[in-house]
């Protein structure tokens, strides 16, 4: 093997690749090769390292120095400054550094740094290359599972490890193994919701494009667990990156025998095949997913019966986040007790979120559950942008609820935040400074949600219709009294009658809306008489 | 490539009929599902002309009206919202003279909307046919859809 001296890792994913990511790489190998470097500096491919809305960005090792917004001209500079002269390009040096650890606050209040879990090989591997996944520890943790835990070892695990759903609903992943195992019927199918449509968020996006192994060994250890054979990941149609990664992994692993019949002795047999959406929010919704990977309009199901006992075809199905699933390697290689020690009591472990808005430093981090508000937008996104005061954030998304700055230093986990009746959800974290007005932003909620209902139950087909016309009235400064009243009245039918969770998740937003900014949204309509 | 050949790229089962669309609706040069690839994929799914016709009208990314040569696709869902991108659609609106969902009178541009795309670190954003554009500007949408212009 060829040694090499310098290692210039280049971040493609779709963001990157919009500011011209290719580009850069073409010049920059071009450029090595004319300075005769070929053989002592290699350039390699890896997922997104954090950031984003930074242009492209291209790491330079083992000095570990950040360069964005290179342009295909700077290749010429790069190679002969820093690569050959050993002098680094001030110019485009980073200037806030994308966060790769998860920051711990100690006793002291200290600051302190630990290895990330889910987004440990993004922007580190090459994600088209199995070989640096198994490098990095990647099918360990399949192969602890076949030789010592064994099935009801694995569920045993992911219940200790007490790792909870991380698409926005929060259920318990090792209870949901647990009562498909037991549910009688075969196959037994796992769905991998890729299906990311809620507005915030790209974390899934990211770990498809950054570390696609991990999520087929997240798979793999699922169904192993609870004795499901086929596995599908339904994936957004644009997505278009993810889907070609994904399917590159997939062949990979089965040539590796990794994935196919009786992997690697066990007697397990296994295989993946990848759905591409059409364009549906509503088929986030779990039983709506499983209706559109059968080939159908994607309306919800009625439940129960549960997924986990009659699913896809009817036959017991296990439905996870991606997130969730790329959780579980690392829980199963290390052990459930070294996953209790990331995060809270009640939520262990950590949380991918998607930070963006009016913030400095926009892009994906992740944090230890429990992670206050302020922790996360000041000391990972570079607090708020130009200097200007922050005035509150949209957190879960549109089904998610608006928080004002005394939600600041509240801890944020699936459970505690419940107690502030606010969600988690899919962890998107909307950023709103000093200037926003918060009706105009209630009234884009709104309108997100009527474009979105499938309009298979009433309350949601009439109510998004109806909460709209309220909202665009008072954004017209033509609402009139009584009119707020009307919008939480229609919103609290629509959480007790509607359906399925899309239509049940507006009172969310509107209740916050007025709960944190009430002044503001009632200042707006004419007092009642 | 011609209807039987792209039928035959996929088992005659209904989980495959998303893909079947999409692979209709790429290969029909006015980017839509017309009558006849409703036609074909139901008798390939061995399904009602009016069951296919119901999944495609379902889902956003299928248009069963003609569209244009490209399609742009903005973003509004509340992340793009909060930076900027109702100006944006003014903008594109009076520029290109259509209301969403129109085609341009050369049959260049289909401006429609889009729920979120997942690329809010660069919002506003949209997408024009498969690729994807970020921090959008006025200025920066016209150089892209010249662009774009000159390319035909």
């Amino acid at each position: 093997m060829n040694l090499v001296r310098n290692h210039v890792l280049i971040s493609i994913d779709a963001g990157t690749i919009m500011a011209g990511a290719r580009a850069v790489e073409k010049a920059l190998v071009d450029e090595i090769g004319k300075q005769g470097l070929a053989g002592e500096i290699a350039v390699l491919e890896t997922g997104s390292i954090g950031a984003t809305g930074q242009g492209v960005v291209i790491v330079v090792y083992p000095e570990g120095l950040y360069y964005a917004n290179v342009a295909p001209e700077d290749a010429h500079e790069i190679v002969e400054e820093h690569l050959l002269k050993g002098r680094p390009v001030k110019r485009l040096m980073m200037t806030e550094m994308p966060k790769q650890q998860v920051i711990r606050k100690g006793k002291t209040g200290l600051l302190k740094e630990q290895p990330r879990i889910v987004l440990k090989n993004s922007g580190v591997i090459n994600p088209e290359n199995i070989d640096e996944y198994i490098a990095a520890g990647g099918y360990e943790a399949i192969e602890r599972a076949f030789t010592e835990l064994k099935p009801a070892g694995v569920i045993k695990e992911v219940k200790d490890s007490g790792l909870v759903g991380r698409g926005g609903a929060a259920f318990t992943t090792g209870m949901k193994w647990d009562f498909a195992s037991r549910a009688p019927g075969q196959p037994k199918y796992i769905i991998c919701n890729a299906d990311e449509g809620e507005p915030g968020t790209f974390k899934d996006r990211l770990i498809l494009e950054g570390d696609p192994h991990k999520l087929i060994e997240g798979m793999m250890l699922a169904a192993y667990a609870f004795g499901g054979s086929k596995g599908f990941i339904y994936i957004r149609g644009e997505y278009a990156l993810s889907i070609e990664r994904l399917e590159k992994a997939i062949q990979q692993a089965r040539d590796y025998g990794i994935l196919g019949d009786n992997i690697l002795e066990s007697g397990f047999s296994f295989d993946l095949a990848v759905m591409k959406g059409a364009g549906a929010y509503v088929c986030g919704e779990e039983t709506a997913l499983i209706e559109s990977l059968e080939g159908k309009r994607g309306h919800p199901r009625n439940k129960p019966p549960y997924p986990v006992t009659e699913g896809l075809w009817g036959k017991p199905t296990v439905v996870n986040n991606v997130e969730t699933l790329a959780n579980v390697p690392e829980i199963i290689r290390h052990g459930a007790a070294w996953y209790r020690g990331y995060g809270t009591e009640k939520c262990p472990g950590t949380k991918v979120y998607t930070i963006i808005g009016n913030v400095a430093t926009p892009g994906l981090i992740e944090a230890e559950m429990g992670t206050t508000l302020r922790d996360i937008i000041y000391e990972y996104a570079g607090g708020i942008k130009a200097g200007k005061q922050f005035k509150g954030a949209l957190v879960g998304g549109a089904a998610g609820a608006f928080l004002g700055p005394e939600m600041l230093d509240a801890q944020m986990d699936f459970v505690n935040l419940r107690e502030y009746a606010a969600v988690l959800g899919s962890g998107a974290i909307l950023v709103m400074d000093e200037h926003t007005d918060i009706v105009d932003m209630l009234q884009s909620v709104l309108h997100f949600f009527k474009h979105e209902s499938c309009g298979h139950c009433v309350p949601c087909r009439l109510g998004t219709k109806e909460l709209v016309e309220i909202i665009d009235q008072i954004a017209d400064g033509k609402g009139k009294a009584g009119d707020i009243e009307k919008m939480v009245k229609i919103s609290e039918v629509m959480r007790d009658t509607s359906f399925c969770p899309l239509g049940q998740s507006l009172n969310l937003p509107i209740s916050s809306a007025l709960k944190y900014f009430k002044d503001e949204v009632y200042g707006r309509v004419p007092a009642a008489v | 490539m011609d209807r039987e050949a792209i039928l035959k790229k996929f088992e005659p089962n209904l989980s495959n009929i998303l893909y079947i669309m999409h692979d209709l609706q790429d290969n029909n040069p006015q980017r839509y599902l017309a009558k006849e690839d409703i036609e074909v994929c139901a008798e390939y799914l061995n399904v009602p002309y009016s069951y296919v016709h119901s999944v495609a009208s379902f889902y956003t990314m299928f248009s069963l009206k003609p569209r244009g040569k490209n399609i742009i696709r903005l973003c509004e869902s509340p992340p793009c919202h909060l930076m900027g991108a109702r100006s944006l659609l003014d903008y594109l609106k009076t520029s290109l003279k259509v209301d969403v969902g129109g085609t341009t009178k050369d049959g260049v541009f289909t401006l429609e909307t889009t729920s979120c795309l997942g690329a809010c670190g660069v919002a506003p954003a949209m997408m024009l046919n498969d690729e994807m554009f970020g921090n959008l500007t006025a200025e920066k949408v016209d150089s892209i859809l010249d662009q774009r212009r000159k390319e035909i």
